[in-house]
């Protein structure tokens, strides 16, 4: 008998019955840069959460009606958690929030948060950092091109891959063999594809001087459709538009090793004589620029996609790194105007080497002002 | 004119994107959502180009006969099969088109994933080879990582992990950080070329 009332008195202590403690300083606030629709409760966690014989499982979050002195659940946070975001709340109608420490069948005393109400902002403050960076690089670009209009000479340093561009399509002309180009495997959305169809432009210009054919497999509809008008429009401005065969710049499938698999097919029976891979590769990227290597063709690849160029500078002849695809449309084409914008580019770069360096300095010295500014939000 | 329209709606458009970006209010903060679904529906209708193009393309090799056509056979009575049984049967879990996907498509790209294996195998053969210094670096840190990220490499000695975090986490992060930036600013560079219509070769003008 002692026994079954001790376990008993172990089991149900005297002050369970006591509710626990509610939390504290429960402030109610509309959140930052939104489209409005959300109220940010914060709030410190009652003196029960986390220990004791009435520690706390969760806390239930309970909203004002508007005009009305009645409150609904809205929801819950768990133990431990301080901040919950009310995604409900209607913009311009002010709400005040209560709060209750639940622990098993018992609550407390409600917490009663400030009235406040969502609002949407016309302004992201958080991205003011990036706000400035786009206008001050846009600046430099457009400063850039103005220059050039003017007629004044820019140089441009030498990029071993785009000039190797011109040989590669003269050797595959010396040895009577196609050159393939190949566009990525993402969709226009993409600007890896909108600059990798830029170049074919130019690339397939030459060929069409050269009267080389040109051989371009799709992985996407619409890449095909613009591949298709650039390859015809490259051949017209470069006087032969007989030698444009649209059954050359096809689709193949949307399906990414379906895609590998047919394009490995086409090098290994048309055996070209230059492969370009410009724009976004994944896992393919690899399987291509092997079966190309195999094949002897001179290889030109570009790629904005970090984790694959390991496997394009590996396989390939060149290799336009990052920035350097996008800059080998104004490369090529040698237009003022163009050149002007890769001019912009570059100081964009040497400013951002210096604001490196400055954060550097600064966090090392204590200071952290910079980096914290300079974190988008 | 032929120029013009498309000029003005990628100004637009692009201009818009931009805004959305610093505006979270609403009507810029649905824009993307919106475009993302415009763009959707365009691309579901430019696959009847894609696939018209596949057809026309294999019909007129089986044609002429020219070199390679019984793999066009292949491709066109595939499509056929898998095209049919999606419009009759549905594409839902257990239909043949379900079947088709798992048990045809779905081994095949296993096969063409898997192959990476060998190429890597081939590609790392070629790069580690020490001819010149970048190279024999090259070699001697991809040893340290690949040890580092197995048990042999802890047994050999038990810091290795710790030089091969390093390597990954401090020169190898500089320097995808340094080619991520470039990135940045030569998408941005590329934008602004296009959205002032300077670049203009992607809409097959001059």
């Amino acid at each position: 008998m002692l026994l079954l009332f001790l376990s008993f008195v172990q089991q149900y202590p005297a002050d369970s019955a006591e509710p626990p403690a509610p939390p504290v300083n429960v402030v109610a606030r509309d959140k930052a840069n939104d489209a409005g629709g959300n109220i940010v409760l914060n709030w410190q966690l009652s003196g029960d959460d986390g220990a004791g014989t009435r520690s706390v499982t969760e806390y239930r979050i309970e909203r004002s009606v508007p005009d009305s002195d009645s409150f609904v659940v809205v929801g819950t946070a768990n133990k431990g958690v301080s901040q919950f975001v009310d995604a409900g709340a209607a913009n311009g109608v002010e709400y005040v929030y209560r709060i209750f420490a639940c622990a098993l069948d018992k609550r407390s005393a409600p917490a009663i948060s400030n009235a406040a109400a969502a609002r949407a902002q016309w302004f992201h403050t958080g991205r003011v950092s990036m706000l400035i960076a786009v206008i001050i690089f846009s600046s430099l670009v457009m400063w850039f091109i103005s220059q050039a209009k003017k007629g004044r000479a820019l140089y441009i340093r030498p990029i071993a891959g785009l000039e190797a561009v011109d040989d590669a399509v003269g050797r595959a002309t010396e040895m009577g063999k196609s050159i393939m180009y190949i566009p990525g495997i993402l969709d226009m959305d993409d600007i890896q594809t909108i600059a990798s169809v830029i170049i074919l432009g130019k690339v397939a210009r030459k060929a069409a001087q050269y009267e080389t054919p040109i051989l371009v497999p799709c992985t996407r509809s619409l890449v095909m459709s613009a591949a298709q008008e650039t390859v015809k429009e490259a051949c017209v401005d470069a006087g032969r538009p007989d030698i444009y065969d649209p059954a050359r710049v096809s689709y193949l499938t949307d399906d990414q090793f379906g895609y590998a698999a047919g394009v490995d097919g086409m090098m290994l029976r048309e055996k070209p004589g230059a492969i370009f891979y410009m724009g976004a590769f994944y896992a393919e990227s690899l399987i291509l620029a092997e079966t190309g290597h195999s094949t002897g063709a001179i290889q030109i690849a570009g790629t904005a996609m970090p984790s694959q160029l390991p496997f394009f500078v590996t396989a390939c002849d060149y290799t336009l790194i990052g920035e350097e695809l996008f800059a080998a449309s104004a490369y090529l084409s040698r237009e003022p105007l163009l050149l002007g914008s890769l001019k912009g580019q570059d100081w964009g770069k040497a400013l951002i080497l210096l604001i490196l360096a400055a954060g550097v300095l600064m966090a090392s010295l204590g200071f952290n002002r910079l980096a914290e500014w300079l974190a988008v939000g | 004119m032929k120029n013009q329209v498309p000029l003005l709606i990628t100004f637009i458009a692009g201009f818009v994107m931009v805004l959305q970006y610093f505006i979270p209010h609403w009507p810029f903060s649905d824009l993307q959502g919106l475009f993302n679904n415009w763009f959707l529906i365009i691309m579901v209708f430019a696959m009847i180009l894609g696939i018209g193009n596949l057809l026309k393309l294999h019909l007129g090799k089986l044609q002429k006969k020219a070199s390679g056509w019984w793999y066009s056979i292949v491709l066109i009575t595939g499509f056929a099969i898998v095209f049919g049984a999606g419009m009759i049967w549905g594409v839902e879990s257990g239909s043949p088109f379900d079947w088709f996907y798992f048990n045809v498509n779905l081994p095949m790209s296993s096969t063409m994933f898997a192959l990476l294996a060998f190429f890597v195998a081939s590609a790392s053969y070629r790069a580690f080879r020490a001819r010149t210094p970048e190279a024999t670096l090259l070699l001697i840190s991809a040893i340290i990582v690949m040890l580092s990220r197995v048990p042999l490499g802890n047994y050999v000695w038990d810091k290795l992990p710790l030089v091969g975090d390093w390597i990954m986490g401090s020169p190898n992060m500089a320097g995808q950080r340094a080619i991520m930036i470039g990135i940045a600013l030569g998408v941005v560079s590329t934008s602004l070329r296009i959205l002032l219509g300077i670049e203009r070769t992607y809409l097959s003008g001059k």
